[in-house]
This record gives structure tokens, sequence and C-alpha cells, in this order.
């Protein structure tokens, strides 16, 4: 244990007092430059003060590592109370790099309200971090329902034609689900009289209490991450957003339902967990296989990467509900992997529209012959989305579909079937958009990647390799985190 | 017994003084000094709530006054000094608006003090006939002030309803009174409440008389299904008095169900949790369906005071110290949020122009992004979502809720406010995704610019910091012995 770190507190609130500082001290349009410097300084120290996280980091222990534990609403006994373990403290540190990504991507192609935007993605950034670290519910709770402000704001206002229905659906899909929580948090609270969401761990509920708590949390998270049947907000969300909220809200935003599942889910009601294994199971199925093959179809390439993302996610799902180690180890990994592809893929779709204004497959054809830097990159991107072996992609699949085999053989097999589907969709995208002859006078006027696109990529490029070629240290980092995690899920509650 | 005591009545004694006062020094006040009369009220509304905050010192217990007709204890100071600012900010938002009206006249000031000092009489009352002395002197300063537009027909017809609705509300709750007296021969509270208590059955005369009053309550609080004259009064009100009437009274008509639900018919709460269970329900219900067809900002905000209603009454009908401190909780998180929504109706208008479309939100953010900010967070604390007061708000009364067992009723409540977020956040939507209509400068009085960021702030700091307020009302609940 460390002692008294206030690294975590930072992590949140650098982010938060920057984003207040570009809306104060530039908020003018005419103060865009100023905005766009005091948000990249203000992302670049966000993500300086998580590093210590990774250094310091003891990874011997599941034990909350950098506590804080401050009085915040007595009268509840709510506590500001922030930590983190091996499962959170991955994404801390993902969440604080991409932010830094998500400014710098922002800088050109931005130009109305540039402070508002900037603001935007930093206070989201700091709100982020305070779901992964809060070890108190409420303030979980809080950090969770904050963060559909600015992510609602920036659909809302840089998006594209149809901004104002996806805004608006992203946000009561999302709010539907986490006011349920709401109950379920206020319940759990009743029954133990304590916010402390470690001590739900030790709770004993009656499984009719444990499955409704399942629902109202299921929802919650279910709608998030997304699963299969309550997709639907996302890739109309992905299809509207900016290039920056498509990259936040892949790359993040859908990694706090998933982590929603690891913190709250499975060790507070492990009993409804098990019981409704195979209901989740099949959920994930149905978004690997069937939300692959409705990815094959689509013409949007974001749309296209926004199902993608569905599919993935059904992964980390799956290998949640497998309870072991592997299975957990495999969904988290496949998190972070997704994380960087998924905003990478943004990222190259984002390169194009800037400069065509479209995001049409049809419209698009040999781009290589023009863009040969960005071909190269999106190339390893596509490879990686796919599953090849030394990216980071490979790492997160294939654990999970070793674990699902160890379970049942089919099971395995159809978890398998992504490996070719996500081959599919990814590479024949990829084939039509970059491949075969000029298609027309616009993709021969194109220019290839300017000095801030080329090094954006070649940021993500370089953590989707090292990920790839050396995952020793994330997975050190969450072993014994997800050892005593699936003891923990193992017990009965009854 | 207790005797008279004067100095537990002071700071009503100070509104009443100041009333009268206020009305002959006006008389002789010429047309461009009116001011005076303004800065009198205001001066007045200080002195009383220092006189207020005296009581506070003094007797942290129940104190009663008068033989027993009035209490003066933590509940009261706590609510006289909400409804002191409530009325003291509404004169400073709606000064610009009431000038360019012809309605920056001595009446006004006179006839909201007396408004006042009903509500004041109501949160001390201890007998029935104090309680209904106060809600009549409340009503009858309202039904004057709404029909003071005198060019606004609607303001005449939103008037009348008013007054007719509110007339026959308050029969009902005499009605009931009158019952009441018959089975228990008395109506003091503390008499009444001990007179049930030492029966083993309660008459049907009882029960019978409880319905008409919590009918009398519903009305006063605008719950469902005595809501109608709500969306009219506030639509056909001009902005500044529907400020008035949908902020202090609120805090008032809370009082007076406590007195009379908590205080004189705690024996009966089997009965009445039934009946607000029902009210409650329907208000969220309706209330926030129907608040999502309108395209009048004020009459959206009246449907949804009646959502609102519905989960104050949701966190009443939990009872107990819990449940009433949540209550209050919400009441008072409410008023303050109604107050930056109707200040910021005011600050769009202009002379000749009321600003009450929910078109006239457009483009806010192009016009001026500070505004559009108070705004979004007045929209988000209605909506609930933290971090904003109107979240602890909901999350105090649904703990409470859950924690007398109503956990179904609760879960409706959560999905009826998933609905109320649709329209809040529709006018989000008009201020950051749309275009403005047009781009008129935004101009106030500079105090009214400062005071309405505060109470925009206030209502996000309140919602980091949520404690002191939280247990200013569970103290005050603990104090007067809820």
């Amino acid at each position: 244990m460390t002692g008294a770190s206030h690294y975590l507190s930072l992590a949140i609130w650098v982010p938060i007092a920057a984003g207040i500082i570009v809306l104060v001290a530039a908020g003018r349009d005419r103060d865009a430059a100023t905005a766009r410097w005091i948000a990249l300084v203000g992302a670049i120290a966000g993500f300086l003060v998580t590093i210590p996280l990774f250094v310091q980091f003891d990874v011997t222990t599941s034990a909350m590592q950098f506590v804080e534990h401050r009085e915040w609403i007595p009268r509840f006994e709510i506590f500001y109370a922030v930590g983190v373990d091996g499962i959170s403290m991955p994404f801390v540190l993902l969440n604080s790099f991409m932010t830094v990504l998500v400014v710098w991507a922002g800088w050109e192609v931005i130009t109305t309200r540039v402070a508002q935007y900037m603001a935007a993605f930093l206070i989201m950034s700091g709100l982020m971090n305070g779901v992964f670290a809060a070890t108190d519910a409420i303030l979980f709770y809080v950090f969770f329902e904050a963060m559909l402000i600015p992510m609602y704001l920036i659909i809302g206002v840089w998006g594209g034609p149809n901004r104002v229905y996806a805004a608006l659906k992203f946000f009561l899909y999302t709010l539907l689900g986490s006011l349920l929580m709401l109950v379920a948090l206020i319940y759990l609270y009743f029954t133990s009289q304590t916010f402390v969401i470690a001590e739900w761990y030790r709770v004993p509920l009656e499984l009719t209490t444990q499955i409704l708590l399942f629902v109202a949390f299921f929802l919650a998270f279910a709608v998030k991450v997304p699963m299969w049947p309550v997709h639907t907000w996302l890739p109309d969300a992905h299809v509207e957003a900016p290039t920056g909220g498509s990259v936040i809200l892949a790359a993040i935003t859908l990694k706090i339902g998933a982590y929603g599942f690891a913190r709250f889910i499975l060790p507070i009601v492990p009993d409804a967990s098990r019981t409704l294994t195979g209901f989740v199971i099949a959920l994930s199925l149905i978004a690997i296989v069937y939300i692959g093959f409705v990815a094959l179809v689509q013409k949007d390439m974001k749309r296209l990467i926004a199902y993608s993302s569905i599919s993935h996610m059904g992964f980390v799902t799956l290998g949640f509900f497998l309870f072991s180690p592997l299975g957990w180890e495999g969904a988290l990994a496949q998190m972070v992997s997704h994380g960087f592809v998924s905003a990478a893929l943004f990222l190259c779709v984002g390169v194009m529209y800037d400069r065509m204004h479209s995001r049409l497959i049809s419209d698009y054809g040999g781009v290589v012959n023009t863009m040969p830097y960005f071909a190269a990159f999106m190339m390893l991107f596509a490879m990686a989305n796919s599953g090849l072996p030394g990216t980071s992609g490979f790492v997160g699949e294939f654990l999970v579909i070793l674990a699902a085999i160890k379970v049942n053989f089919w099971l395995g097999f159809a978890a398998g079937l992504t490996l070719i589907l996500g081959a599919a969709y990814t590479l024949w995208m990829y084939k039509r958009v970059i491949y075969g002859a000029v298609a027309n006078d616009r993709v021969a006027a194109l220019k290839d990647l300017s000095r801030r696109e080329f090094w954006l990529l070649a940021a993500v490029a370089l953590a989707v390799l090292a990920m790839g070629l050396w995952p020793k240290p994330l997975i050190d980092v969450m072993q014994v985190s997800v050892t005593d995690m699936i003891a923990q899920v193992a017990k009965s509650k009854l | 017994m207790s005797t008279i005591n004067y100095l537990s009545v002071l700071p009503e004694i100070v509104i009443a003084v100041a009333a009268c006062l206020i009305l002959m020094v006006d008389v002789f006040l010429p047309e461009h000094r009116r001011n005076v009369s303004y800065w009198l009220t205001q001066l007045a509304l200080l002195i009383a709530a220092c006189a207020a905050l005296q009581a506070f010192a003094r007797h942290p217990g129940a104190l009663k006054a008068f033989h027993n007709m009035i209490v003066s204890d933590m509940v009261a100071a706590v609510l006289r000094i909400a409804c002191f600012v409530t009325v003291s900010l509404m004169l400073f938002y709606g000064r610009s608006y009431l000038n360019a009206r012809n309605l920056f006249r001595g009446e006004t000031f006179v006839l909201t003090l007396f408004a006042l000092l009903g509500m004041q009489v109501m949160v001390t009352g201890n007998n029935f006939l104090t309680l209904y002395l106060g809600l009549e002197l409340l009503s009858l300063s309202l039904y004057a002030l709404t029909a003071m537009a005198k060019e606004r027909p609607q303001a005449a017809e939103a008037a009348m309803k008013y007054f007719v609705l509110g007339a026959l509300a308050s029969g009902m709750l005499l009605y009931g009174m009158s019952m009441i007296y018959g089975t228990t021969g008395t109506l003091d509270v503390d008499l009444v409440a001990s007179g049930i208590s030492a029966r083993h059955d309660n008459p049907m005369l009882l029960i019978f008389g409880l319905v008409f009053v919590v009918s009398g309550i519903a009305f006063k609080l605008g719950a469902v299904p005595y809501h109608m004259w709500i969306p009219d009064v506030y639509d056909g009100a001009p902005t500044a008095i529907t400020l008035l009437v949908g902020s202090a009274p609120k805090l008032a008509a809370f009082a007076l169900a406590l007195r009379l639900l908590a205080g004189a018919l705690p024996g009966t709460a089997i009965d009445w949790q039934q009946m607000l269970i029902v009210l409650s329900l329907l208000s969220m219900i309706l209330g926030n369906l129907i608040a999502i067809a309108q395209t009048n900002i004020k009459r959206m905000l009246a449907y949804s005071t009646i959502a609102n209603m519905g989960f104050m009454l949701l966190g009443f009908l939990a009872a107990g110290t819990d449940g009433f401190s949540s209550a209050m909780f919400y009441t008072i998180a409410y008023v303050f949020t109604t107050l930056a929504s109707f200040g910021m109706i005011m600050l769009l208008s202009r002379e000749g122009f009321e600003g009450d479309r929910l078109d006239d939100f457009k483009g806010l953010n192009k016009r001026s992004p500070w505004w559009a900010f108070i705004m979004l967070l007045v929209m988000f604390s209605l909506a609930g979502i933290p971090p904003t007061l109107g979240f602890y708000a909901k999350f105090i009364v649904f703990t409470a809720a859950v924690t007398e067992g109503f956990v179904w009723l609760t879960v409706i409540a959560v999905i009826t406010s998933l609905i109320g977020a649709f329209y809040y956040l529709r006018i989000v939507k008009l201020m950051y995704f749309d275009e403005p209509l047009s781009d008129a400068p935004i101009v106030a009085r500079a105090d009214t610019q400062l005071l309405l960021s505060g109470n925009g702030l206030l209502l996000l700091v309140l919602g980091i910091f949520p404690q002191g307020l939280m247990s200013l009302c569970a103290f005050a609940m603990t104090q007067s012995n809820y």
C-alpha cells in the first residue's frame, strides 16, 4: 500500500480544472489558439500525473492502491473514496492517454467554439477517471452520470447532420439504465448501511433479490457496453459524433460498461450471475456473430467500425462470464486493446473525412495511390482489428477463445468465428477504400498525412504493437487482482 | 398551556408592520420614486430574516405561543428563512420585468408581503384555524397578484380559474377540518394527535375528514388530480408573479402538509400514505408526460412542478424523520431551482417580449455562453443529473422511500424521471444545438445578473457539497419532533 498519495485525485481534477481554465481564459472564439494550447498542456499534465500510478503500482496485491478517503456526505456515510487495483488502473492510464490524442486530433479540425470543445473533452476525461477510481458507489454514480453531460454536448454541438437525434438517443438510453442502477445502489445501502463497494461483496443476499439487482445493474452496464439488443444507440452516436467524440466513446465510454460488470455485477450478485450465465453468454455470442454480419454490410465506415466495436465488446462480456482467470484477463486485455484499435480506426476515418467530407465506402477507392503513409497505418490498425497475432487485438481474443474452449468446445468455436468475420468486414472495407483504381477526382486530389496526423497515428500504432508483442506488463498488473476477484465471485452469497 | 410569546412571532410582526407601512408610504410617493417602496420591501425582508435567525439561535426546541395556536420550531425557522430568501430573489429577478409592464407598483409589494405573511402563518400554525387563516391570506393575495396585469386578458382568466378552484379547495380543507373536529372535539394540532392515538379504531368520519384535508393539501401542492389550475395560472400570470406562485408557496404547502398530516394526523398515517401514493404516482406520470407536449416554457415548467411535487410526496409518504426531512430537502432544492428557471425567462424578456416560448431559448449559447451554462445547470438539476442539487433531492427521496419498503414505487418514479429528462434535455438542445432566432443582446441589471449567476452556481456547488443542507433539514425535523 502506498501511503498518502494524491495521484488519483490529480488524475481526476487536473483535467477538469484545465477544462474550466480553458473556458474562463479563452472562451471567446478569437482566442481559439490559446484554447488549444491550454487544453493540450492540461491534457498532457493530466497524463503525466497518471504515470506514477503505473510506475509505483504494486503488482503483488489485489488491495486498492493510491487510496484516498475523505468524508463527503456523512449523513448517508458517503465518502470521497478513490483507489485503483489491477482491474481499474490500466483504464485510468488509457483514458488520460486518449485525452491527449483527442485534443491533438481536434487541433485544426474544430474551428467553431473551440474552447467549449476542448473543455468538454477535458472535463469528461476527469470524470471518467473518477468512474474508474471511485470506490464509493455514490461517488461512482455521480461521475458515471455527470459524464453524460459533456458527451451529450459533444455529439449535439459538433456532430454530423443527424446529431440531435443521436445525442438524445445516447443520453436517454444510458440514463434509463443508470437510473435503475441508482435504485439498486440505494437498495444495497438499505441492506448494508454502507456505500463502500467492497463491503457489498460480503453482504449476503437472497437469490430473488440478487436477480432483481442483477437486472438493474445489467441494464445500466449492458446499455453502456453496449450488448445486443440495447446497442442501437451506438452506431447513431458514433456516426454523428465528431472524430474526437467517437474516439472517446469507443476507447473509454464503452469500457465503463464492461468495467461495471467486473466491479459491480459479478462480485455483488455472484449467484444471480451464475444463474444467468447462459443468458449473458447467449447475448454475447449474438453480438459477436450476428453483429459481425451486420458490420459486413455497412456502407458507412464509421457505422462499420461501430458495429465492429459491439462485436468486440461481446468478447469482453463473454470473457467475464466464463468465470475463469483466463477469461477475465482476456476480457480486460481485449478492453485495453479495443481502446487503442477502435480509437485508431476512428482517427483514420477522421483523417479521410476531414479531406473528403464523406464516410461512405463507395466514395473512396485507390486511396493508397495518393496517401501511401496513411494506407500503411490503416493497414496495421485493420489487422489489429481482425486480431492478427503480433498486434494487441490478438491477445484478448486468443485468451477468451482459449477460456471458452475449456468450458465448451462449441462455445469456443462460435466465439472463434469472430476471427473470420472480423477479418472479413475490416479487410473488405480496407480493400474497397484503399486499394483498386483511383475512384474519382477527389480521391486523386487527396494529400497524405500532415505531420500532426502522422505522429498521432504513430503514437497509437506504437501502443498497438507494444501490447501485441509484449503484453506481459499489462497481464502482470491485472493478474493478482483478477485471481482475487474470481475467488470473490466464486463464493456464494446465499 | 404556554402563554402569549410575542418574540416567537417577531418575523411575522415585522412583515405585517412593513406591509402596512409600505401601503401608507407608497401613497405619498411620486411615480418616479417607486423604488423607495421596492427597497423598503427588501429591507423588511432582511430584518425579518434576521429576526428569524434570532429565533434560530435562541430556541433549538419547539416553542408554543399564543395559547398553542403558534409553534416556533426549527422547521418553522428554516422554512421561514427559505421563504424570505425566495421572495427577496423574486423581487430582484422581477424588477426590470415588472417595470417594463407597469407592474412596478406599491400594490405589488404590499400584496407580495401579505402573501408572505400568509406563508409564515402556515409555516408556524399549530391549530387548524391558524393554518387555514394563513392559507387564505396567501391565496387571496396570490389571486389579486395574478390579476394585476390588467392589459393581459389571460391574466384575468387565470386569476378567475385560480380563485374558483382555490375557493373550492379551501372549502374542502375546511370541511375536512370540521369533520376532524367532530370526531376529536378540538382544533389544536397536538390535541388532535393525542385524541386519535387514544382511540383503538378510527371512525369513518375521521377518515372522511382526512380525505378532504388531503384533497385540500394536494390542491395547494398541485398534485394530480388537483392540478388543473397550475398550467393556466403559470402561463397566464406575468412571469414575476408566476415565480412567486411557483416558489415560496410550495414551502408553505409542504409545511401545511407536515403540520396537518404528520403533526395532527399521524394516527391515520396508514390511510394518508395510501392516498399520497396515488397522488404521487399520478403526478409523476401525468406531469412528466404532458410536459413533453408543451411549446411554452412556462407551461412546461408548470407540468414539471406537478411532477416534482409527485417526487416530493414520495419522500413525504415514506414518513418518519428521514421521509419528512427528505421531502423538505426536495422542496427547498426544487424552489431554488425554480427561482433560477423563471429568473432566466425574465432575463430573456424585454419590453413587449415575453421570452416564454421554448423557441426563444434557441441558440442561447451563441448569444451568451454564460447564461446558457446557467440554464443548463437549472435543466440538469430539474432532471436530477449529478453533480447538481436536483440529483441529491431525488437521491434522498428515493433513499427514504426504499428504506420504508416502497421499492416498486421508487422504480416507477425513476422511470418517470427518465421521461422528464427528455423535455429538460430539449431545452439544452435548443440552447446549444440550434441557431438563435434573434441576436438581441441580453441586458439586465447588475444585481440581477449577480444574484441569478449565484443562484445557478449554487445548484452546482450544493450538488457537490450537499451535506450542509441535508443535515440542516434532518436537524430541523429531529428538533421539531417529527
